[in-house]
């Protein structure tokens, strides 16, 4: 198979050649995630193998008898599945909730602030003769991405490496940094207070700020302001250095700010540097059919978005969920002590292909088709251009369309409507 | 099974049909002489039946419309339809999917057109359209500020250009050529805008003027149904109507038997006198009095409507003027090698002058163009929402209604527009034309916009009788616009009583011209351009099969 699309992080590499065994063009976490694991064999009710029918059955029962299931994961499965997983959970009146609310979520709160003034991958590629990396560390992360689309790519306008800036900002010597045309140390959650600082200089306001931000000088930051600004095209990529530190969504809003300003003098596109590889139609599907990327409650009967009350994690350590749905996602591995041991006390299903820490304590476990592999459909890249991942071996497996269709249908001839 | 529609009153403009009591027959989802066996039958006595309701742009699928539902939570806390049978539907202007599809069916609309998509993301496109109940779709790629299109436009290689829209057609099944500011966005990526049809774009030596005349010529020469569709140059700029009147006046050198060679879109929002916000005023009088004289133009309103909207175009320049003007919130998408695209907040505010004299401008258009040259459109979501489209018809076909609602608007519009001193009045057959045969006549949909023998079995039935109303009594008007007693998709009932009672899916029309012309002859340029992408040309595009729906529409 040529020009496969790899299903790992959120670059999804589509020229990937892949002969069933041994993948070319593949960096070292698309080759663990093309390689033979191991599988969940059948379809599991309680330690027991049952058929999918049956497994499904014994699902939707649970579903439907429960006063508020939740609905979560999906980052790592296809947008037609996910749209299934949305109507599921509005039929159902459940919750809607997918890894961002774990990851990048504060990105969506600051847009809702701010908005997001972004561009596609190609921009980074093809014009940008700044880069920045802000709290993220792409060579480990994703580590295609400084050869494909960012510090090597060879655009039409930009030729390669010699011909851009390339500035890693984090608090500790990363891999990427060793890529750097500068590096700039900061101290820990003191990215707000650079960012208003770069702001005050870039507006002429730099008797503003003092000696010291954050552990950088005002000379460095007055150097790092004056590289912004001489830009033709900047591009700044950003990842859970500033989602996960103290000031988040407050960071990133005043991230956006930097950049609105700068594009007052120059042209800037900022790009979070986005996980899973379909985490973007996570959001996205969820938005067209029930207007908000995540946190959603159909309790009511249509949709409301609360993130401090219905992210999957809120919802578990409040209780309020009595049922759960866990598709192409970990929670058990990721989510605080409190909110799995809630897991442990009500009855979960999970939809993956591989075993995890979940499904230890699910009591349904069915097994699904590899995206990308074994499945085909349709993901969105970190920069939400949308591509159709291909299916190149055959399997046994039901896919989680395929798996969700027939809940879908068997809860709405259950419900009635 | 069957269905008649029994003892209607007729408004049929396109097979010469105005008000004739006569019954209409629907089998298999199309129009027929007569069925005399199993046939439902609906009593429409009294009255008013027309074909069902076409809306020619409206911003309805995507990556802006959802970026935009993504920024703007408070849009959707509006509660339209809870989970009870159907979809649950929510949105104030900007709405799902699920609520789009119901709210058009809901005033009697059953196709509608998004007018811009970049083609790098028509696959997102196309799962947002398929994910939209009950009407007909098509999406038209945007072209105007491709590299491609502008070394073709610069080389003056029509041949090439034919070449590469078949080659954008097939790829992203599309249904036509979507340009938007050409140039300007291009000048965007390093902060620019073009500011006349003569201005260079940066990096291509090609002027605005050459890019529309040579993908107007490549579109007439493929003969594509629908003719280029324009967003002009320095839309929202005072004084930008002149530019529009020098774009519409580039259609002159083409020629077309069947439609109009240039279809220009919201002209609104692109008709203003004035040097600057202080002076702005309304150029929709020379613009009609344009339009009208040109045989191959046709435009649609745009018209804005108080309240909330949101903005969305590829026209990234003055989506950054407008964050900057509005001191809102804003999204931005550069889109290599292709376009760009901006979302930014908006209120028409009925007390501001500059969005009195807005409002006031569409109407004047509205009043002015003949109804066979203009479509109803609120350029959604960027004017206000599709759904005020029974508000509009109702503005245009009641002077009474339009007096009680110029006194909410900004007086400065009595110095700055014609509005006060105009007194006509659109009859219910103006504004079937201008909802159903304009524009279908503009999208080159032949079964569509009329109730003869073949037609698609897409109807509505209002309550109101065309042959005696009273133009005065503007309420009643609304109120049977807005609540259809039947919208009828496809054969099937889907709105009874101004309610949604059953859920069908429409197609999605896309164009096929590749025998028109050969690829071989860009097959190199495309081997060098994927270079520059970052997605390899085998993963670019989207296939018929992936589609819900698709309906292969050949040209020519």
């Amino acid at each position: 198979m040529r020009n496969a699309i790899c299903t790992f992080c959120g670059n999804a590499c589509d020229d990937i050649e892949f002969d069933g065994f041994v993948g070319k063009n593949l960096c070292p976490l698309g080759e663990a995630k093309f390689s033979a694991k191991q599988r969940i064999e059948g379809p599991v009710v309680n330690g027991e193998r049952v058929s999918y029918e049956e497994a499904i059955d014994r699902a939707v029962e649970i579903l439907v008898n429960a006063k508020r299931p939740l609905l979560y994961g999906f980052a790592s499965t296809v947008n037609e599945a996910i749209r299934l997983g949305v109507i599921l959970a509005e039929k159902l009146g459940g919750i809607y909730d997918q890894c961002s609310s774990v990851c990048h979520a504060p990105s969506t709160l600051a847009m809702i602030e701010e908005g997001i003034p972004g561009g596609t991958l190609g921009q980074a590629k093809n014009r940008a003769d700044v880069v920045v990396f802000w709290g993220c560390n792409p060579v480990e992360a994703h580590p295609r991405h400084p050869s494909r689309y960012s510090v090597m790519a060879k655009g039409f306008l930009t030729k390669g490496r010699q011909y851009r800036h390339v500035i890693v900002v984090d608090v500790r010597k990363t891999a990427t940094a060793y890529l750097a045309t500068e590096f700039y140390q900061v101290k820990p959650g003191y990215d707000y207070a650079i960012f208003s600082a770069l702001r005050s200089i870039i507006n002429g306001h730099e008797d503003a700020v003092p000696d010291e931000v954050g552990g950088v000088s005002r000379e460095k930051l007055k150097e790092f302001a004056d590289i912004l600004v001489n830009g033709k095209y900047g591009v700044i990529f950003y990842g859970l250095g500033l989602t996960h530190t103290r000031g988040s969504d407050r960071s990133v809003e005043n991230l956006v700010k930097l950049v609105q300003t700068l594009n007052r003098h120059t042209r800037y596109i900022i790009q979070p540097m986005r996980g899973h590889f379909n985490v973007v139609g996570a959001s996205a599907v969820a938005a067209w059919e029930a207007g908000y990327e995540y946190a959603i409650d159909f309790s009511r009967g249509h949709s409301r978005f609360f993130p401090s009350e219905f992210t999957a994690v809120e919802a578990l350590i409040r209780r309020d969920c009595d049922a759960a749905l866990i598709i192409a996602s970990d929670p058990a591995a990721h989510f605080p002590k409190r909110a799995v041991e809630r897991l442990t006390e009500i009855p979960v299903i999970q939809i993956d292909p591989h075993p995890n820490i979940t499904t230890l304590i699910a009591d349904i476990v069915i097994p699904s088709a590899l995206v990308g592999i074994e499945a085909e459909g349709t993901i969105y890249r970190m920069d939400g251009i949308p591509l159709r991942v291909k299916k190149f071996k055959e399997t046994e497996y039901w896919s989680d369309y395929e798996i969700l269709k027939l809940m879908l249908d068997k809860v709405i001839r259950l419900k009635g409507e | 099974m069957a269905l008649q529609i029994k003892n209607g009153i007729v408004v049929d403009p396109k097979n010469g049909i105005s008000g004739e009591k006569m019954d209409i027959f629907i089998k298999d989802g199309k129009i027929v002489e007569e069925v005399k066996k199993n046939c439902r039958v609906i009593d429409a006595t009294g009255k008013l039946v027309v074909a069902g309701g076409i809306d020619l742009h409206a911003h309805i699928a995507g990556c802006k419309i959802n970026t935009g539902r993504a920024m703007r939570p408070e849009e959707m806390r509006f509660v339209r339809r809870k989970s009870n049978g159907l979809r649950a539907a929510v949105g104030r202007t900007l709405l799902t999917s699920p609520a789009i599809g119901y709210e058009y069916a809901k005033m009697g609309y059953t196709t509608a057109v998004d007018p811009a998509t970049p083609s790098l993301y028509v696959i997102h496109t196309h799962e947002e359209l398929d994910s939209i109940p009950i009407i007909d779709k098509a999406t038209l790629p945007l072209f105007g500020n491709w590299h491609q299109v502008m070394r073709y436009s610069a080389d003056k290689d029509i041949e090439k250009l034919k070449s590469f829209v078949a080659w954008v057609l097939e790829r992203t099944k599309g249904y036509g050529v979507k340009l938007v500011n050409p140039g300007g966005v291009e000048a965007w990526m390093y902060g620019g805008n073009v500011h006349t049809l003569d201005d260079a774009v940066p990096g291509f030596g090609v002027t605005p003027r050459e890019i529309i005349t040579s993908l107007i010529a490549a579109v007439e020469e493929l003969n594509l149904p629908h003719s280029a569709h324009i967003h002009c140059n320095n839309l929202g700029m005072p004084g930008n109507y002149e530019t529009t009147m020098e774009t519409i006046k580039l259609a002159k050198g083409f020629e077309n038997r069947d439609r109009q060679v240039l279809h220009v879109t919201h002209v609104q929002f692109n008709a203003y006198t004035g040097s600057s916000w202080r002076d702005i005023g309304s150029g929709a009088e020379e613009i009609a009095k344009l339009v009208n004289r040109i045989e191959s133009v046709t435009i649609d309103m745009g018209q804005p409507i108080f309240g909330h909207a949101t903005t969305m175009t590829a026209d990234c320049p003055w989506q950054f003027e407008l964050h900057k003007l509005a001191k809102a919130k804003w999204c931005n998408r550069d889109i290599e090698l292709e376009t760009g695209g901006g979302i930014v907040p908006y209120v028409y505010r009925a007390k501001n002058a500059v969005n009195s004299v807005q409002w006031a401008t569409g109407l004047e258009l509205g009043l002015l163009v003949d109804a066979d040259k203009i479509a109803i459109s609120t350029d959604y979501p960027n004017g206000g929402p599709f759904n005020s489209y029974p508000y509009i018809a109702t503005l245009l076909m009641s002077k009474k209604f339009r007096d009680e609602e110029m006194k909410k608007a900004h007086p400065y519009i009595e110095k700055a527009t014609s509005l006060p001193s105009i007194d006509a009045e659109r009859t219910i057959e103006d504004i079937v034309k201008m909802t159903r045969v304009t524009p279908a006549r503009v999208l080159g949909m032949k079964n569509k916009g009329h109730l003869g023998t073949g037609a698609d079995g897409d109807v509505a039935v209002y309550d109101i009788n065309p042959m005696d109303y009273n133009s005065s009594n503007f309420q009643a008007i609304l109120k049977a616009l807005k609540n259809p007693l039947y919208t009828i998709k496809s054969g099937e009932i889907v709105v009874k009583d101004g309610d949604v009672v059953s859920e069908v899916w429409g197609r999605t029309y896309w164009v096929d011209v590749r025998d028109k012309t050969t690829t071989e002859l860009i097959e190199r340029d495309l081997e060098e351009y994927f270079n520059y992408y970052t997605v390899n040309r085998e993963n670019y595009g989207v296939e018929e099969r992936w589609l819900q729906n698709p309906l292969r529409v050949m040209a020519g």
